[in-house]
């Protein structure tokens, strides 16, 4: 077993952890960060996508021993200290963005960087960025809606699916 | 996955140095050794990480003119980086997989890998770029040998790709719809002495130059000079997502893609 300390929604963390422990094994089974999920485990589904030093990185295919040192955001970094939700959630919640919610989590974060990289996205651009992003229950048209509204535009006439 | 020792040096010399040990393996971004290794299709005794070699990341443009990339560059910073100095190959290098493998992906791993659908292998044999190694340097025309497999020895290190630049070039990738790897692609690239194909996807020899395509397109750059050519031989890839005829005629489509693209 190795220590490994990083910093994870902003605050420094540690543990011993084995040569093949996984980072969602890390943030799951250690820190009870338990918002980032395993669709696949096969870096398929994009369930798992966490922001690593700033960009969406899949936490299943990363090994904790090699993010010494990294700055982590998950899910639960995402709102504000008291709670607020970020826009990003905050436009999931009105648009519909989600049925079951496992995918949630990555789409969230995925969207996140999309809108830090390209405030405002087309549809077409939103669709290609999410290519990683897998929804089992398919609501991928009101993702993309929210998606739209948390970027501030106008999506009155975007029919409702 | 079978548990492993894990080492993270800070040079070449000392990445060399660790696998040349028995079981050791090098890790790039670890989007397809992981995998790999969760199936136990792959079960190293230490993994060498080369993600913290600063001098094996970045791209710069060398004084001859050439696009320089260190081996454990992720997918999206060449996308960023070498847009200004080689657009067809920063268009490849952003449609690889999607933006969370970019992040992670080097070019490193995908040329020592060699999958015989992966992108990079066709950009590094349609520019005739030069792979160097911790011990040597490698033509791409002798690199590349056959599916999953290439010149390097064990535990050699690819620790940049230099890419000459052409005068055009574009590369045109019909994506399997599952995995987004390439069902086949092409890069096309004129310089001032001929125009390269190199196609991925389609041969179970893995990336090929289709040397009758280079031919006509050296005598005219049009998709139309591709016209009179009967699709590409060899043994073509036949699985469910595509029969090898299939596989053939799209070569010589998304080969005329390109050469449209490259203009
Ligand atoms: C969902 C998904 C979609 C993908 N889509 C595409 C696609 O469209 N096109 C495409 O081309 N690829 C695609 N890939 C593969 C991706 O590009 C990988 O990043 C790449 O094939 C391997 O690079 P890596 O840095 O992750 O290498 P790793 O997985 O770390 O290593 C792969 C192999 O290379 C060796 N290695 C790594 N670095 C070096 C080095 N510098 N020198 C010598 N040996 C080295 C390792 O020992 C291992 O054998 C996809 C992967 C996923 C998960
Ligand atoms: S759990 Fe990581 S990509 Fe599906
Ligand atoms: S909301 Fe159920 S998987 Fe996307």
């Amino acid at each position: 077993m190795t220590r490994v300390e990083m910093t994870v929604n902003g605050k420094p963390v540690s543990g011993e952890v084995e040569g093949r422990t996984l980072l969602v094994e890390f943030l799951r089974d250690r820190l009870r960060l338990t918002g980032t999920h395993v669709g696949c485990d096969t870096s398929q589904c994009g369930a798992c996508v966490v922001h690593l030093d700033g960009a969406p990185v899949k936490a299943c295919a990363a090994l904790a021993l090699d993010l010494q040192g990294a700055d982590v955001v998950t899910i639960e970094g995402v709102a504000a200290p008291d709670g607020t939700l970020s826009p990003v959630q905050q436009a999931f919640n009105e648009h519909h963005g989600l049925q079951c919610g496992f995918c949630t989590p990555g789409m969230i974060m995925s969207a996140t960087a999309l809108l830090r990289d390209n405030p405002r996205p087309t549809e077409a651009e939103i669709r290609d960025y999410l290519e990683g992003n897998i929804c089992r229950c398919t609501g991928y048209h009101n993702i993309v809606k929210a998606i739209m509204a948390a970027s501030g535009q106008d999506v009155s006439a975007v029919a409702a699916e | 996955m079978y548990d492993f020792e894990f080492a993270k040096p800070g040079t070449i010399a000392e990445a060399a140095a660790a696998l040349k040990g028995e079981g050791a393996q090098a890790l790039g971004g670890g989007q397809t050794l992981l995998p790999t290794m969760k199936q136990r299709l792959a079960a190293p005794e230490l993994l060498v990480s080369l993600s913290g070699i600063a001098e094996m990341q970045g791209v710069c443009v060398s004084d001859a003119g050439e696009v320089c990339i260190g081996g454990a560059t992720t997918h999206a910073t060449v996308a960023r980086e070498a847009a200004a100095h080689y657009p067809a190959l920063a268009d490849l290098a952003g449609r690889i997989g999607d933006p969370a493998v970019r992040n992670r992906g080097t070019i490193g791993g995908s040329l020592a890998n060699n999958d015989p659908s992966a992108c990079y292998p066709a950009a590094a044999l349609g520019s005739g770029a030069r792979i160097l190694t911790n011990t040597r340097e490698i033509a791409a025309d002798a690199f590349f040998e056959g599916m999953f497999a290439t010149a390097l020895e064990e535990g050699e290190i690819i620790t940049e790709v230099r890419f000459p630049v052409p005068q055009v070039a574009a590369w045109a990738k019909f994506a399997q719809p599952a995995s987004r790897f390439a069902l086949v692609g092409v890069f096309v690239a004129r310089f001032a002495d001929g125009v390269r194909v190199a196609v991925t996807g389609a041969s179970s020899d893995g990336v090929f130059r289709w040397t009758e395509a280079e031919a006509a397109l050296g005598a005219s750059f049009e998709a139309e000079a591709l016209a009179p050519l009967s699709p590409p031989g060899g043994d073509m890839i036949s699985d469910i997502h595509g029969s090898g005829d299939y596989r053939a005629h799209l070569v010589k489509v998304m080969a005329g893609r390109a050469v449209a693209a490259a203009g």
